[in-house]
């Protein structure tokens, strides 16, 4: 493993220092503050590493008595890649795009810029908002941090920041200064079949992608960044999701959407680094320089008409998606893992559906494009219909917004799409990581 | 003390002024003997151990690889007296404090994790450090020039009141449609103070919903307003589902004259209060803060209730109760502005911040009218509208909630 992927594959580690060195009295963490805590530990374990200037990781876990092991991971914010990326995909999500507040300028911006990763390095570390936190100001102010996470610990909390082709330039003007720095590759998606876009759903100067195990603490995160932002930048949209859709990891297992299938069976893992780095990571000479070692992120707010799916019957519902439902293998045969034999025959017909989703999206017939997956279920209640407002929260992460393009594209004859509409839909670029003292995109002040 | 985010907690703000008694100016900041801190990722060096009451300024530069923070603790070495945080590694910045007499300890925490390294006894020797007097005085002044601006409102409440009931009462409906926003603001711009009288707003400034929810009668300005603005027979009230109509029906000739009246009784009552001891006393007891809790209030005010138009449900003259309800926020404001202006860079950036937000906020409402010209129809408030007016009432009322304890510390 090398130092720059290291920050991303950091995993629990039960036996770590921290709770070797914990004195037995600091194993309660009931009923203290975040700030308690984490002070505690620290204390405990005698140097709890966390972070560091050369990307080093160690995920910490706190020594909790009645919290899960997983709930005290900490990731390191500050590193050469921006966690979140090929973090092992939490189990919750709270993501919200930005819209820069009229009247500002590049200074609001890089200040605002500074805020959030300050912010963001404390939070992520399980810590309040700032140092005096939600009970350690003035008792005559409103106190900096919102509480609602206090007495929870990280649990594996991370927040990845992007900026949308509306901050580069917004109806042919440049707010921020930085329009000659925009990326070439990063302009609005095109409109595809399918598409039913809710303008208030769509688009957005900025985002933050908050994940953790804990929805509370991915809603803490987003509420206190948009009240940093107050007068510099408000929410556009937000969504919630819950129960991943994928998985970075192969320790973690293949978890399903909301039709029931499994989802993410062939999505590029956090230890492949080739594909990382052909597939994920803006490279050097792709340009330009300050986007280096980041990433493009697509957001697709996806409605799945569940009510209709769950009337198709097993046998359609697999040639649909082209894998069984039981253990996601391809319907050429083997198990989860066997990659699919699309020459396959059954029958009179091929085994695996021409129009079938595993088919059409598949790297062998997109020019081998693949894209990291990062995506979320979601059930805004329901709509006015009395139908549940479910669906995937669609998040992936790619070198080229070309090769989501590429994909949905494909995509369009997709026995599948007859039960999906796209109402949302977004386009980031994420720059690379920070690193202690700096803050997030501050290359492209630079 | 809350050194605050919003103020640019990575900008080259330098110095966080944090007094501990009475007001630190800043050439007190500047004269004071500046105690140097090194903070590594394994020591906190102080430059000296013990100083002399007073204004201290601790200069901190971070030499370790980790973002920074120093604290000055209390003698039970939790409490925390006065902290500077988020000093990346290579930086400087510095806590100043106004320290009494007493032992304390000082301590950095690189990583921001954890107990911290270097916790050391601190002490500090000399005179306690009083207020100084000019300050008092100067607040006592801010209290009685903020009551008398209250009692001016009044003044002109009490004859607009009298005169658009009587148009009421006699049925000149044109002149009492046209009178009610105006009358209103005098009210909006004072609204805490009414509040403050436990029973005497709800009998002023209910809405009919409020009003059957508490199971009260409805009397004042919205029982007032329904008459003259008569809803459609299929109309809803502000709650979305009762029947306009359903126990309800325009007011007799005599109805109106028991509202009329009701009101300028309540008015008046509201008039001898503001006139008499016990407002006083109780402007008095609460200083400063009360008048910049009640600048806080009515943009609260502005936040909860104005925004979605559900106060002037029938008239949907919202926008003058919101200007007037700005308005009043802002002239309390003033009332209060030295008192945060002159607490350091970080009271002065307060103010700035403040500033901007009244800014921005009484620009967007110009675009919709005045209240001397008077302005558009709520209805004619669009979703955009009203999410750029949040945007705006939010990017205010955050600096604003912090103006109270700033002045107070």
């Amino acid at each position: 493993m090398t130092t720059d992927e290291q920050q991303n594959t950091a995993s629990p580690d039960p036996a770590g220092p921290g709770e070797a060195a914990a004195p037995p009295e600091q194993a309660a963490p009931n009923g203290l503050s975040r700030r308690g805590l984490l002070g505690l530990l620290g204390a405990g374990a005698g140097g709890l590493v966390v972070g560091g200037l050369g990307g080093a990781a160690v995920a910490a876990v706190a020594a909790s008595g009645s919290a899960s092991a997983g709930a005290g991971t900490v990731y390191p914010f500050f590193g050469s890649r921006q966690a979140g990326i090929t973090t092992p995909v939490q189990d919750h999500l709270h993501f919200a795009a930005f819209d820069m507040a009229g009247g500002t300028g590049r200074e609001d911006l890089v200040t605002l810029l500074q805020d959030w990763t300050y912010a963001a390095s404390r939070m992520t570390q399980g810590l309040d908002v700032s140092a005096s936190g939600a009970v350690g100001g003035s008792p005559q102010a409103p106190p900096d941090d919102t509480g609602e996470a206090l007495g929870l610990p990280a649990n594996g909390l991370t927040i990845t920041f992007g900026f949308g082709p509306g901050l580069f330039e917004k109806g042919g003007v440049d707010r921020f200064g930085i329009a000659a720095r925009r990326p070439t590759e990063l302009v609005d998606l095109p409109r595809f079949v399918g598409d039913d876009l809710v303008p208030l759903g769509t688009g957005g100067d900025l985002c933050v992608q908050a994940c953790a195990d804990d929805p509370q603490v991915a809603v803490h995160a987003v509420r206190n960044l948009s009240r940093i932002a107050f007068g510099r930048a408000q929410i556009r949209w937000s969504q919630l999701g819950f129960g991943r859709t994928s998985k970075t990891t192969s320790s973690q297992a293949t978890p399903r959407n909301l039709f029931g299938f499994k989802d993410g069976t062939a999505n590029i893992l956090a230890d492949d680094r080739k594909a990382l780095a052909q597939h994920v990571w803006v490279a050097d000479a792709d340009g330009p320089a300050w986007l280096a070692g980041g990433s493009y992120l697509v957001a697709r707010k996806i409605r799945q008409t569940i009510e209709v799916w769950d009337r198709l019957r097993l046998a359609e519902q697999e040639r649909t998606i082209g894998r069984d439902k039981a253990q996601g293998a391809a319907l050429s045969g083997g198990g989860e893992f066997t990659e699919p034999d699309f020459a396959a025959s059954h029958g009179a017909g091929p085994a695996i559906d021409v129009k079938s989703h595993v088919r059409l999206a598949h790297p062998d017939f997109n020019d081998g494009v693949r894209i990291l997956r990062r995506g979320y279920n979601f059930v805004d209640g329901n709509d006015d219909l009395g139908s549940l407002a479910a669906g995937l929260f669609f998040l992936s992460y790619q070198r080229s917004p070309e090769q989501f393009v590429r994909i949905q594209r494909a995509l369009a004859a997709d026995l599948l799409s007859e039960y999906l509409v796209h109402v949302g839909s977004a386009v980031f670029a994420v720059p690379p990581g920070a690193a202690p003292g700096s803050y997030i995109g501050a290359g492209l002040f630079a | 003390m809350t050194p605050s985010r919003t103020l640019g907690a990575l900008s080259a703000l330098g110095v966080i002024a944090l007094a501990l008694a009475g007001c630190v100016a800043k050439s007190d900041v500047a004269a004071a003997d500046a105690l140097t801190v090194s903070s590594t990722d394994t020591a906190c060096d102080v430059s000296t151990a013990t100083a002399a009451s007073g204004t201290l300024a601790f200069e901190v530069t971070n030499s370790g690889s980790q973002v920074t923070e120093f604290y000055l603790l209390a003698s039970d070495g939790l409490r925390i007296v006065g902290e500077v945080e988020n000093i990346a590694p290579g930086a400087k910045r510095s806590l100043t404090v106004v320290a009494q007499p007493g032992d304390y300890y000082t301590l950095c925490k690189p990583g921001m994790v954890g107990d911290g390294v270097g916790k050391t006894a601190f002490s500090v020797t000399g005179e306690k450090v009083e207020a100084t007097g000019d300050d008092a005085e100067q607040k006592q002044q801010a209290v009685a020039s903020y009551g008398a601006f209250v009692k001016d409102q009044v003044e002109q409440l009490l004859p607009a009141v009298k005169t658009f009931t009587a148009a009421y009462a006699a049925g000149d409906d044109a002149a009492a449609k046209k009178q009610f926003p105006e009358v209103r603001a005098y009210y909006e711009r004072i609204e805490p103070i009414a509040e403050s009288l436990g029973d005497l707003d709800p009998k002023i400034d209910f809405r009919e919903v409020d009003a059957v929810a508490e199971g009260i009668p409805w009397t004042g300005f919205h029982r007032i307003e329904k008459d003259l603005w008569v809803p459609a027979r299929d109309a809803l009230n502000a709650d979305g589902t009762t029947p306009a109509w359903q126990d309800w029906a325009p007011s007799t000739t005599a109805q109106r004259k028991e509202f009329a009246d009701g009101l300028v009784a309540n008015v008046q009552e509201l008039y001898d209060y503001v006139h008499g001891d016990a407002f006083t006393k109780a402007l008095d007891e609460q200083g400063v803060a009360g008048i910049s809790n009640g600048a806080i209030g009515l943009l609260d005010e502005v936040a909860t209730g104005k925004i979605s138009g559900e106060e002037d449900w029938w008239s949907g003259t919202d926008l003058w109760d919101f200007a007037a309800n700005v308005g009043g926020s802002k002239n309390a404001f003033e009332t209060v502005r030295d008192f945060a202006q002159a607490k350091g860079d970080t009271g002065a950036a307060l103010v700035a911040e403040i500033d901007k937000g009244y800014t921005g906020l009484e620009t967007k409402l110009a675009a919709y009218g005045s209240l001397t010209a008077g302005f558009v129809s709520y209805s004619q408030i669009t979703d955009q509208d009203r999410r750029d007016l949040t945007a705006l009432i939010n990017a205010l009322a955050e600096p604003l909630s912090k103006l109270t304890s700033t002045i107070l510390e």
